[in-house]
């Protein structure tokens, strides 16, 4: 029996086309033929499948018409739900996003790493950016106005200023810096035993930056002879000065060397030094090794490591010249040295009675 | 027949009958009537109408197999079988296309409908199998098998149509075709 008989058997059996005697005989061969047995009921599973995809698909073609008579279109305008914009931007790129944020979030922290930022060190670092900003604000400030030592005074202090001043003659006159004593309503100079003195400003010569002023206190008598001489020529670079003044409460040694002949921005009325100096030096005595008066310090460079400035004794000199003499009264320069051959202790202990804290008032 | 004359939401009594009895009317009732609840959970759900058009015939299919297979038993409302198979079939699809955000929208009560999905799921690939077999097996023997299995058409009128000289020939060439397709489908995999 061949394949496409023994098929039509079978069909014929599954579609009830047999007579009874047909059928009982293939009954019995079924039950004796396991193999035509499985044959059968493979027939019969593919047969049934054949049909019901035929009925799937028809299912299928009538659900496809009756979903075309349905305005789709209607129906969707009014059953979505509009979102706000910023929740739908988030629901169709939330992905993208989420990656951008991450990739933003990795590039700080790599950052971040390759900066040391992360490194321990860094909070001397913070330390000293805020440090540098300070410089930056008051480099401003000392870039319109270089006279910049002039000290803002502090709650302990009375003082709304204070500056340095020494003295430069036995009987009470004192040289500061005229940005110490600028718009003061009153000014007082303190020695280094605590002692005050009121004075008055009695001569000032702003285009280089000094002041004469006069202990007019009745109590004050002498200051003795000024251990220090006042140097008429320029002072070489190189040479190894040091300033005394009062920054702070107490006085305060600023040693250095003279490290050029001019002063800020090429000013030929001052010299350069690298002598420590803040707020509150300026008017301080700028001496050589030998102890000669060789200038005035009145500013510094903030955006310069050690850059501080000191008005040349030559125009203090020149200063004291041109007080008419209604004024000088008996203002005699002291120009003998008694400090030259002496170490710097000792020149120091000599000439701090000479040095004093000017105090400026002014409302 | 008042009955299917009447317009708006069949009874859910009125459906099961109706897909027992092969009624359009009801066919057409039954699918007017539910799918706005579908598309409004589709396209809420980051879908669009065509999804909810495949989704919703889906969950009819799977509704009528059942119903034609005697099986069904209805332990809730209608709507509420028609709407948790929809969810539980779109939720598949949304992981498939790997666009579930874990959470979905929802607008109707549901219950857990995991196995009727499954085996709707088997037939399918049974079904898509049969449709590849008959494309591969090609013209005339894919008409010869449709007229005979699926359209019922007798023997005689196969071989009129096709202009076989009688009607043995005509079988013949039916049970060549038929292997054919036997090997087409079971081959793959």
């Amino acid at each position: 029996m061949s394949d496409n008989q023994l098929l039509e058997q079978i069909e014929r059996y599954l579609n009830g086309e047999m007579t009874k005697d047909e059928r009982a005989r293939f009954e019995i061969m079924r039950n004796e033929d396991a193999d035509l047995n499985k044959k059968v009921a493979e027939h019969r599973h593919f047969v049934n499948l054949i049909k019901q995809y035929g009925e799937r698909l028809e299912l299928e073609k009538r659900l496809n018409a009756l979903h075309d008579e349905i305005d789709v279109n209607a129906l969707e305008e009014e059953l979505m739900i509009h979102p706000s914009w910023i929740v739908s931007i988030w629901r169709n790129h939330h992905s993208k996003i989420s990656v951008a944020a991450s990739i933003a979030i990795f590039a700080v922290l790599c950052t971040l790493f390759f900066t040391g930022y992360l490194n321990n060190h860094e909070i001397n670092y913070v330390k000293l950016k805020g440090e540098v900003d300070q410089i930056k604000k008051t480099t401003s400030v000392l870039n319109s106005q270089v006279n910049g030592l002039k000290h803002p005074g502090k709650n302990s202090n009375p003082a709304n200023f204070r500056g340095t001043g020494f003295a430069i003659s036995s009987n009470g006159y004192i040289v500061t810096d005229y940005h110490v004593v600028k718009d003061a309503d009153s000014v007082y100079v303190q020695s280094v035993d605590g002692k005050s003195y009121r004075t008055k400003v009695i001569y000032s010569e702003p285009g280089a930056d000094i002041a004469v002023l006069q202990i007019t206190d009745p109590t004050f008598k002498t200051f003795g002879t000024i251990p220090y001489a006042f140097k008429k020529v320029d002072t070489d670079i190189g040479e190894n000065v040091f300033t005394i003044g009062y920054p702070r409460d107490a006085m305060v040694l600023g040693p250095g060397f003279l490290t050029a002949s001019t002063g800020f921005r090429g000013d030929t009325t001052q010299y350069q030094v690298s002598t420590p100096v803040d707020f509150g030096n300026s008017g301080g005595p700028l001496l050589d090794s030998k102890g000669n008066v060789i200038g005035i310090i009145n500013a510094k460079e903030t955006h310069v490591e050690g850059a501080a400035f000191a008005v040349k004794s030559s125009y203090l000199l020149k200063t004291i010249q041109d007080i008419p003499d209604s004024l000088k009264g008996d203002l005699n320069i002291n120009s003998k040295n008694v400090l030259a051959g002496l170490n710097r202790v000792q020149q120091i202990k000599k000439m701090q009675n000479y040095v004093f804290m000017v105090k400026v008032y002014n409302q | 027949m008042s009955k299917e004359l009447s317009s708006g939401i069949p009874t859910d009594n009125e459906v099961i009958l109706g897909i027992l009895n092969n009624s359009d009317s009801v066919l057409k009732r039954l699918y007017v009537a539910y799918f706005p609840m579908v598309l409004q959970l589709i396209i809420n759900n980051n879908g669009n109408a065509d999804d909810a058009k495949d989704i919703y015939q889906e969950a009819i299919i799977v509704l009528y197999n059942k119903v034609k297979t005697g099986d069904f038993e209805l332990s809730s409302k209608l709507k509420t079988y028609i709407y948790s198979v929809c969810r539980r079939l779109w939720l598949k699809r949304l992981a498939q296309m790997n666009r579930y955000g874990g959470d979905i929208k929802d607008f109707q009560e549901y219950l857990s409908v995991d196995d009727e999905t499954e085996k709707n799921n088997e037939r399918d690939i049974q079904f898509n199998k049969m449709g590849s077999a008959l494309q591969l097996l090609g013209e005339p023997c894919k008409t010869i098998i449709e007229d005979f299995y699926i359209n019922n058409r007798s023997m005689q009128q196969i071989c009129e149509d096709f202009g076989y000289t009688n009607a043995d020939n005509a079988k013949t060439q039916k049970y060549k075709c038929l292997q054919r397709l036997k090997k087409l489908f079971f081959q793959q995999n």
